[in-house]
């Protein structure tokens, strides 16, 4: 009987199809794989650290840079739980604002997600359209917040600025140049059958598994389960919005591929009832020394000068205790627990990282599959490197 | 009235200079190397609404051995140092490199124990791109001074800079 000999093969940290510097230790056997370990922290940021020593206002800036494919949804997150923990109430305006601007960033993460997932499976053309219809998205981000990526234009209690004169406008173009758009992949891709036959029955996870997992986001709903933080706990109004969770049967790549175009069609129904209904009223909640009075009332009203200039130099103070608030980011369930102790800065912050958990099941995805499978599932995941390290 | 008059069209006259310099120029293959948010915006460049391939750039090499140019797009990490170290000392010469962003050139935001405050502290930076991250137009704008910086390289200097540069 001959010795039964193995080959370990090392993918990454440079590597196009790891989305990032994920690095992959792959152990073969012919071309089945038999062990496979993720190893991560090339992109260690110490980003919860930074924060601890950062405002509570300022902290907001090293969310952004986390989950940079949907910096708006990690906004999102994060002020809603330093407003918990604050215990203000935004606007009604603002809540549908934070829902549209959210569903966009959705949108703007699954097309990226696209591009880069049908390139590691051969598609090459994939990029170019998806991000024709990105660039639309990041049209809104730099009249909303004057940057392309990281607006941190969702701030606590309210948003930075007013939101563009022109935004109703330019969010229907992005409606329809993403409707457009969606005719194009589905075109490309749904039937293709070099596709089909590179995703379908590929990377299977059961719904037992994914939840035994604690997997989150388009990972768990892939495999049948209905659960979507926006219907099941929601937040920042998400009840007012008619909608339904996507959701789809075999857990399989192929699946997960028709889950999150749905999503994007969900996003759009939920960006466009927003548009329709947006309310009257403030951009900012009201609310005295913690959240920056009006820029007209700064520079007529004495008060509200005092209190502009006590928040920029030494914030606000937050009570001593806990919060934990989870958002459906457009990677799964993102949560932030944030610890105050009585001080302007925050004690401790620590994310829920929904890429981190699903990257997790990898092992389970491929072991005992093909070796090129593996990209597909790296792929299928829908990781992001700045999300997982931190 | 003189030599270049008695001289067919068909033969052009340069110094051996303009004419390396050129080639290096008109065909500087970029390593395709992402660490974060700058590498999306690097992709974006890359994509039909920046469209890089206007400069001839549009063949992102996956390996390091193909590759004229690094864009270091994002923040270094302290575990990716020597990645980053190994991956500059696999391609050939002439390379240059172009810090892209905040995080590359200086630490950006996170003055903390996880990043490397500068990439130009392990490896030597030809061009900076300020920014966070940088727009398309900046990145290019980055290019295209790297390629003025090219135009006026000489192959006497290099010869020297090859020797201190290696390893």
């Amino acid at each position: 009987m001959p010795e039964q000999r193995t080959v370990t093969l090392n993918m990454g940290p440079q590597h196009p199809s790891t989305h990032g510097v994920l690095r992959v230790v792959v152990e073969l056997d012919g071309e089945r794989v038999v062990k496979v370990t993720p190893v991560v922290g090339y992109l260690h940021t110490g980003i919860e650290k930074t924060m601890e020593s950062k405002l509570y206002y300022q902290a907001l800036v090293c969310t952004d840079r986390m989950d940079y494919l949907a910096p708006m949804s990690n906004n999102l997150g994060y002020c809603l739980a330093v407003e918990k923990l604050m215990d203000i109430e935004v606007p009604e305006k603002v809540q549908w604002a934070r829902v549209c601007l959210a569903e966009l960033t959705r949108i703007k993460s699954h097309l990226v997600w696209l591009g880069t997932h049908s390139i590691d499976l051969g598609a090459m053309s994939m990029l170019l359209y998806t991000f024709r219809d990105r660039e639309s998205i990041i049209d809104v981000y730099e009249a909303c917040g004057g940057q392309r990526m990281m607006t941190s234009y969702i701030r606590i209690g309210g948003l930075a600025h007013e939101l563009p004169v022109d935004f109703d406008k330019k969010v229907r173009r992005v409606v329809k140049q993403v409707n457009e758009g969606l005719a194009d992949y589905e075109n490309l891709l749904t039937n293709n059958e070099i596709f089909i036959n590179r995703t379908r029955n590929v990377a299977v996870i059961s719904a037992e598994d994914a939840i035994a997992w604690s997997l989150s986001g388009p990972m768990l709903r892939g495999s049948g389960v209905k659960h979507d933080l926006r219907k099941a706990n929601p937040y920042s109004g998400y009840e007012n919005f008619d909608f339904e969770i996507a959701y789809g049967k075999n857990g399989d790549a192929y699946d997960r591929y028709l889950l999150r175009l749905k999503e994007i069609r969900q996003s759009l129904r939920i960006i466009n009832q927003a548009l329709d209904g947006m309310p009257e009223g403030p951009y900012r909640a009201r609310v005295p020394g913690v959240v920056l009075p009006p820029k007209e009332d700064v520079l007529y009203k004495m008060e509200s000068m005092i209190f502009h200039f006590k928040i920029i130099t030494e914030g606000f103070k937050a009570p001593v205790g806990s919060v934990y608030q989870a958002i459906e980011s457009p990677k799964g369930e993102f949560g932030f627990l944030i610890t105050g102790d009585g001080s302007n800065r925050p004690r401790r912050v620590r994310v829920r990282p929904p890429s981190f958990i699903n990257l997790a099941s990898l092992p389970r995805l491929v072991e005992g599959g093909m070796f090129s499978d593996v990209v597909c599932a790296i792929g299928s995941i829908d990781i992001v490197l700045g999300e997982v390290d931190r | 009235m003189g030599i270049e008059e008695k001289i067919p069209d068909s033969i052009i006259l340069t110094t051996l200079d303009k004419m390396v310099n050129w080639s290096h120029r008109r065909s500087m293959w970029p390593l395709g190397f992402g660490l974060a948010c700058c590498a999306i915006e690097m992709m974006s460049t890359f994509a039909p609404h920046f469209d890089l391939a206007r400069y001839g750039m549009e063949v992102m090499r996956p390996s390091p051995r193909q590759a004229d140019l690094m864009i270091v797009a994002g923040r270094v990490s302290m575990k990716m140092v020597p990645v980053i170290k190994t991956l500059y000392e696999q391609m050939p010469n002439p390379k240059w490199v172009l810090s892209m962003g905040a995080c590359a050139s200086c630490g950006g935001v996170f003055n903390n124990y996880a990043v490397l405050q500068g990439v130009d502290r392990i490896i030597p930076v030809d061009v900076y791109v300020p920014g966070c991250p940088p727009r398309p137009e900046q990145l290019m704008d980055g290019i295209l001074k790297l390629y003025e910086k090219v135009d006026k390289e000489s192959l006497k200097d290099k010869r020297e800079d090859w020797g201190r540069r290696v390893g």
